[in-house]
């Protein structure tokens, strides 16, 4: 099923400077109960976001109005731990497209291109950049071009590019999807069975 | 492999196929939408681990949204024709646990499932690993998923280990070395005598954790030892002729000049009893060691470093010998194994579970349960003070009641001490079986090593 295409984006960012975030911050278990794909950015950092008496921390960025924006930027290794998806389903629900980090885990890496949510894998040196530029300016502008496969920090006009395979890449910049592709490979997959039961 | 795109992943064909009730219901919603069929129903297994409470199963389940998670995942496996082990189910458990004991899991099969720990197969010479529900869905849909090559680590682990040791403090002791994204990107194979000499239950734990240091898989060869497991098991379905089967496996080995990305070693002699100290499962250190000052030596802590230690309660230089506890947690499908219940009941037998402590005892799976009533285990647990639970995923990830309340800190045998993991607020601490009992027992983060006089490990 056709999935929302991804081309260009140019949006202000949302700096979350700390490594190691796992998808048990980004969506806590006890909210995983739900059978559907949708409301999920409700909860989304939800123990960060609340305190414990079910109040707004105020300390936290996503409650701070200064800051804004479909990208996320995060410390390394950005969505390690549990594989569940509901992590992408939230940060995507929530409105974020892009993430941005000098490192991602794997399973959150496949899970986010499967959803439309485009991972980004910067340099140290660039993130570190990029968060004190936005963490200082909250109006500063990153630019995302997927198909030339670039993203630019505006104020100070930094470019870098970004990599991407380029199966994925299509997915994203044409809105398809792998169940799709796969399906159309049915006739191939039947005949590595039957083979496989040859060999055995 | 069916086909290798270009430039792209390649498509791989799933042997074995696991499911449960909080990773797939979207997936089946999927297929609803595209109004298809399971393609090969008969090669996905489920169960009903990760939400269920683990007393009084034979009651509906109070909770209600769990209880539609799990009344989903039975209709959406009788209208597909899936196999099922749900709650009450003679054979259900958590799932990575009832996989290898049903003989579902055999070696040189691709294996995967909606959650990080499938890599927990691999100590049986698979190709497992944990995938999205999207992906789940395209199992589902196709038997067959889209997969980037992961690179090749090798981690050889030769010599002896010392008294008190387990394969849980082997692992814990390799992220502590090389972080919690230090294998990110790599399949990890485990090598070397200490490795060869371990059981299966305890090479699972070992490949259980590869993920907890970012890989997406770990696995050690098939050999005598899993051979004789798999001839243990009362039947393994779909295979006939078992000692063919064991000629065919015996090849499944690498190669002896085989290349790997990256390779590490370590000496099994070097490891101590470990605990965790922070919030994520590199964070581990030797039980009697100090927390260090920074998470970079040659750098001031990090804010995340602080951070983390602050939700903790602790500071950079402590020591943590002597603590006080107030929880421990045994089980999870990283130690909810028999010889795990075997290793706790060593410490406790013939002693009183300390009163500051609350015990949350979960065998992973039915078979375990029964295996502890027949082995007379459940006596030695009742005489000493602790209450055996139903088997599920329990307190590891609190989906259900077994949260541990907010500011507390819970000596446990699962695999993730991240913030808020076993209940909002909650303080984890990871470690072994016998860690665990040793601290059940003292009220106290206690080395293990003084309540163990016979050299057997685990």
């Amino acid at each position: 099923m056709a999935k929302v295409k991804f081309d260009i984006l140019e949006s202000t960012c949302v700096p979350l400077p700390f490594e190691n975030v796992d998808t048990d911050q980004i969506i806590p278990a006890r909210f995983l109960s739900a059978t559907s794909r949708e409301g999920f950015g409700d909860n989304l950092f939800r123990d960060w976001r609340y305190k414990k008496s079910g109040e707004k921390n105020n300390e936290f960025i996503l409650n701070n109005p200064s800051y804004g924006g479909k990208v996320l930027v995060a410390g390394k290794n950005f969505g390690s731990g549990s594989s569940r998806e509901h992590a992408v389903w939230a940060i995507f629900d929530y409105g974020f497209r892009a993430v941005i980090s000098s490192f991602f885990a794997d399973i959150f890496m496949n899970n986010a291109l499967n959803n439309g949510l485009l991972p980004i894998v910067v340099t140290d040196e660039f993130l570190k950049k990029l968060l004190e530029t936005v963490q200082k300016d909250p109006s500063a502008k990153v630019r995302i071009d997927l198909d030339k496969q670039t993203l630019t920090l505006i104020p100070t006009d930094d470019s870098v590019s970004f990599g991407i395979n380029s199966y994925k890449k299509e997915c994203l910049l044409k809105g398809l999807d792998d169940i799709d592709f796969l399906l159309s490979m049915k006739s191939m997959i039947t005949g590595y069975e039957t083979n496989k039961s040859k060999v055995r | 492999m069916v086909r290798s795109i270009e430039d792209g992943p390649d498509v791989l064909y799933i042997d074995r196929h696991y499911i449960h009730e909080v990773t797939s219901p979207q997936a089946f919603n999927g297929l609803k939408e595209r109004g298809i069929n399971v393609f090969r129903p008969e090669k996905t297994i489920a169960t009903a681990d990760h939400n269920i409470p683990t007393k009084d199963q034979h009651l509906q389940i109070r909770d209600e949204l769990s209880r539609n998670q799990v009344e989903r995942l039975s209709e959406n496996c009788k209208k597909y024709g899936i196999e099922l082990f749900g709650l009450n189910h003679e054979k259900n458990g958590i799932v990575h646990v009832i996989g290898p004991e049903l003989g579902y899991t055999l070696p040189g099969m691709t294996i995967v499932c909606g959650d990080s720990h499938t890599s927990t197969h691999g100590a049986f010479g698979t190709i497992a690993f944990g995938i999205g529900t999207s992906e789940v869905e395209m199992v589902l849909a196709t038997q067959c998923i889209l997969q980037p090559k992961p690179k090749k680590m090798r981690i050889t682990l030769n010599g002896n280990l010392q008294k008190g040791v387990t394969s849980k403090d082997i692992i814990m002791y390799i992220i502590s070395e090389i972080s919690a994204s230090g294998a990110t990107g790599y399949f990890v194979e485990y090598c070397g005598s200490a490795i060869r000499s371990l059981s299966m239950e305890a090479r699972m734990t070992i490949c259980n954790m590869s993920i907890e240091m970012g890989a997406r898989g770990g696995l050690i060869a098939p050999d005598e030892i899993t051979f004789d497991y798999l001839r243990k098991l009362s039947s393994i379905p779909g295979v006939v002729n078992l000692s063919q089967a064991i000629e065919d496996w015996e090849e499944l080995k690498s190669d002896n000049d085989a290349v790997f990305d990256r390779e590490l070693e370590f000496k099994a002699e070097a490891i101590k009893p470990m605990i965790t100290y922070g919030t994520n499962p590199g964070m581990g250190m030797a039980i009697d060691d100090s927390i260090p000052m920074s998470d970079d030596k040659y750098k001031n802590a990090s804010a995340s470093f602080i951070k983390s230690l602050d939700y903790m309660g602790f500071k950079p230089g402590m020591k943590l010998l002597g603590h006080p506890i107030d929880y421990v947690f045994i089980g999870s499908c990283t130690n909810g194994r028999i010889e795990d219940f075997r290793a706790f009941a060593q410490i406790i037998r013939g002693r009183k579970k300390a009163e500051n402590v609350t015990a949350l005892i979960v065998p992973g799976s039915k078979k375990v349960e029964n295996q502890m009533a027949a082995e007379g285990l459940l006596k030695v647990y009742k005489d000493a003070g602790f209450e055996v639970r139903q088997p599920g995923c329990s307190s590891c990830l609190a989906m259900n009641e077994d949260k541990i309340p907010a500011g507390k800190y819970a000596v446990s045998t699962s695999n993730r001490n991240f913030e808020g993991r076993q209940g909002p607020g909650a303080r984890t601490l990871l470690a072994s079986p016998f860690t665990a009992a040793a601290a059940a027992i003292t009220g106290r983060i206690t080395d293990p090593r003084e309540f163990i006089k016979e050299e057997k490990s685990y």
